[in-house]
């Protein structure tokens, strides 16, 4: 055996990172232009902004590093670039919505001319005289990212800018230490599974390990089926390693020397960069056989699951990984006993495993510094919905739902009220204004009704329908309820009836309790999670917003004007210009037509309420309004021989 | 409505038929190997079920049931222009049902099918992951963020004038030539 072999862990390390240090050192002096291209970013736009810069750096003979990176979690300011132009003066700048053309004037005039074209600007990326830092929003400053640190950060398809930020750190001081003593410090972190239970991860690793048996198995959960939620898909696009880090720490701690990603097909991206990040981590020696040199040998393959909320479920996710439908099957014994082709296995979600090697790294001690006691660390929400900063937020647990939707999101737009907030997608609650001083962790959410869950938030504003969005999480469970048990796969299908007929306005008032009772039996009734939670969003509506419900089945009126057979259109003829025909023209369905005045009205019977003509209207003249219920509006006859006439 | 293999489909058959001998006859490879005809053909046709079945040696019924299971397997095959509309949460809230509505009325199809020159497909998905430009359709892979009923018009639209277009570059180069 040669020197190098022999060589501790940590001095195998080091080599990798002289190398990443000289990869990156070759293009330091360059102007850097860093845009986020995850999914997010490239379905707002960030691939045609690449192309223009490129376009536009080789047109204009300027010499710049294009840097790609994944997403920062700022949705709502994609595609986002970061510029940085050393020579400039200026500090690294951000510009937010960077389509074609502003691409190509920034490079003209920033890395060409000096100008950073100040009335773009988002904020630069540091403290400075000169430019506002983004780190006075508070979008920026009240985060506090564990998981996401570096995600938007690093070119998550290069492993050397990984190990330059600080990776595979965490995995060398894991294997200094025995197992025991990593999961010790795990359980102490009181790192709890953020697939949406919270079950502390230090017990399910204990647990694994101290199983009889061979070939143990880490399956890192990534099945995200919340239609809401994709915190998972932005980790693995824009930080894979970290992931795969967190893997290997897993398995030295428990044995293993096989894993799993489970990651829906329906996530080409990430499955592309996962699959990527694993070769490379093999060709470091930091995956594969003697990791690092050392005797620790554990090898990653990707698996894609086809698409079904219960796969989230673990037993559910093993049986579609061995090729049967996704079913949840009674639990003991648990995967931990007998998982994956009957081994002991773990199967944690992508953040618990990305949590570790921060913990491992900066102790357990510094993890339970942050969040609460009983709910250590960050949690990573997606926001979305009626919000201004729309998308990824990691905050320390424990800050209140109104600090982060307020304060840190910036609240409602348009000056609308708020209404509602639903926490933990289909499997969470509906909480009103009266809860928004809650604190986040697992035990108050559960308390209010709701709970993690997926991490799913979307916030509503008053012109949202409580009883609709209930009927949508109820359609979406019905739907993706795997037919085992009686209560879910039939009682979730009565709800939905229920539901769709109050929206209808059909509804009638011993549905109330029908539904409670309905919703009481499928949650006592299911086997598993899905089951169990599915009744949450309209059990916690019922209980919160009981008078929605009664609007809805006695007058038959849905208070935020939204459920389309109680609501009707009509033309304020006192506001309506003579001669403008812009409702006219947007109408799919020609129901406005124009009346002997040569204002306008609308036929009822051909309207299918898509709100184009209220969105159409000129602002100045506002003419267009909403009802419900339906039968208030004024009946405009349609003169005979308009065209359009039936 | 059934929909035969055209012959370029039953080409791509053939290519899968191929492949599957790579597969190990495992029932884990079940879904690896659906997901691989699904690939292949852009859809699972009854014949691809029935290799699959024959493969691994398992009843065909055993394999509709998995395939029915999972949301990605399709059975019809898509468009030449696949619509994909967002009816995810945050698209939700936006009134997304009413864009799909505008789709199916434009195209005379319900969601999850075809029209019969194979020229569209409507299907609803899940979040796409831009719930900042709610709601959102997909056309192929070009995205259509912050949607509206008369955006659907523009659509169609701008498809027909491309193709119109292409047309054109066509026959000029081949007068050229």
């Amino acid at each position: 055996m040669n020197r190098i072999s022999e060589a501790a862990p940590a001095v195998r390390l080091a080599a990798v990172q002289e190398k990443a240090r000289e990869a990156i050192s070759q293009h330091a002096t360059l102007p850097k232009i860093e845009i986020g291209i995850a999914t997010c970013g490239i379905a707002a736009g960030a691939l045609e902004t690449r192309s223009a810069f490129e376009q536009a750096l080789s047109e204009f003979n300027i010499k710049a590093y294009i840097h790609p990176v994944g997403c920062i979690g700022h949705c709502y300011a994609e595609p986002l670039v970061k510029i940085h132009h050393p020579d400039s003066g200026f500090p690294p700048i951000f510009y937010h919505e960077v389509h074609p053309g502003k691409a190509r004037m920034l490079v003209k005039q920033f890395l060409g001319g000096g100008d950073p074209c100040f009335e773009h600007i988002y904020g630069a990326a540091q403290t400075n005289d000169l430019i506002p830092s983004v780190s006075e929003f508070a979008r920026f400053n009240r985060e506090v990212r564990v998981v996401m640190e570096n995600c938007g950060r690093i070119n998550p398809e290069d492993l050397f800018e990984y190990i330059a930020a600080g990776g595979y750190k965490g995995l060398v001081s894991a294997m200094e230490m025995p197992p025991e003593e990593v999961i010790r410090k795990i359980n102490e972190s009181g790192l709890r599974g953020r697939g949406g239970a919270g079950f502390p991860a230090g017990i399910k690793w204990r647990m694994a390990r101290d199983a009889p048996g061979t070939g143990k198995i880490v399956i890192c959960n990534a099945d995200e089926g919340d239609p809401g939620a994709y915190m998972d898909r932005t980790i693995l696009e824009s930080n894979p390693h970290q992931v795969l880090e967190g893997m290997a720490i897993c398995a030295h701690a428990i044995g293993a020397q096989k894993g799993y990603i489970y990651v829906r097909a329906e996530y080409p991206l990430a499955v592309r960069i996962i699959t990527r990040a694993i070769s490379q981590a093999k060709e470091s020696g930091l995956l594969g056989n003697t990791i690092l040199g050392s005797a620790l040998t554990f090898d990653i393959e990707v698996f894609q699951g086809s698409g079904a909320f219960v796969c989230g479920e673990e037993t559910a996710l093993i049986q579609s990984m061995e090729g049967y439908r996704g079913m949840p099957r009674c639990r003991p014994p648990y995967p931990v006993e007998k998982g994956f082709d009957d081994r002991p296995t773990v199967i944690n979600n992508v953040k618990t495993l990305a949590s570790a090697p921060a913990i491992l790294m900066k102790g357990p001690e510094w993890y339970r510094s942050v969040g609460t006691e009983g709910s250590p660390g960050t949690a990573i929400f997606s926001v979305v919905g009626d919000v201004v900063h729309s998308g990824l937020v990691e905050i320390p647990m424990g800050i209140t739902l109104r600090e982060l939707i307020f304060d840190i999101c910036g609240g409602i737009p348009k000056k609308k009220k708020f209404k509602a907030v639903q926490i933990g997608g289909p499997s969470g609650g509906c909480l009103p204004e009266r809860f928004l001083d809650t604190p986040i962790d697992f035990d108050s959410l559960k308390q209010a009704g709701a709970m993690m869950g997926s991490g799913g938030m979307v916030v509503m504003d008053e012109d949202a329908c409580i009883v609709d969005v209930a009927r949508f999480f109820i359609d979406f469970t019905q739907n993706e309820s795997c037919g085992k048990c009686t209560f879910c796969r039939i009682g979730t299908r009565h709800m939905l009836d229920i539901l769709k007929r109050i929206t209808e306005g059909k509804g009638k008032e011993e549905d109330l309790m029908l539904l409670q009772r309905l919703g009481e039996d499928i949650r006592d009734g299911s086997l598993c999670g899905l089951g169990k939670t599915a009744p949450n969003p309209v059990l916690t509506s019922l209980r919160y917003f009981k008078e929605e419900y009664d609007a809805h089945i006695l007058e038959g009126r849905c208070p935020g004007l939204w459920c389309r057979h109680l609501i009707a259109y009509y033309i304020d003829l006192d506001k309506c210009a003579r001669g403008c025909d812009v409702c006219v023209g947007c109408c799919p369905t020609d129901a406005v037509f124009t009346t002997s005045t040569r204002k306008k009205g609308i036929d009822q019977e051909r309207c299918v309420k898509c709100g184009e003509c209220m969105t159409a209207c000129p602002p100045d003249y506002n003419a267009v309004k909403k009802v419900s219920p339906a039968h208030l509006a004024p009946v405009i006859p349609r003169p005979a021989g308009s065209p359009g006439e039936h | 409505m059934v929909y035969g293999l055209t012959p370029e489909e039953k080409e791509k058959l053939e290519r899968f038929k191929t492949k599957l001998s790579t597969f190990e006859k495992n029932r884990k490879n079940l879904i690896p190997i659906l997901q691989s005809a699904q690939q292949e053909i852009a859809y699972l046709p009854g014949q691809a079920l029935e290799l699959a079945a024959g493969h691994l040696d398992i009843p065909i019924s055993e394999v509709y049931g998995v395939a029915t299971f999972y949301n990605q397997f399709r059975f019809i095959p898509p468009g030449k222009y696949p619509i994909k509309i967002c009816l995810g949460t945050a698209c939700h809230i936006k009134s997304s049902d009413i864009i799909l509505e505008n789709f199916e009325r434009k195209l005379g199809i319900k969601e999850g099918q075809t029209t019969e020159d194979r020229q569209f497909s409507v299907e609803r998905v899940a979040c796409v992951g831009c719930c900042a430009l709610a709601p959102v359709a997909l056309v192929g892979d070009a995205l259509y963020g912050k949607m509206s009923p008369s955006k659907v018009e523009g659509i169609f639209t701008r498809i027909q004038v491309e193709k119109e277009m292409s047309l054109r570059v066509h026959s000029e180069n081949e007068s050229n030539q």
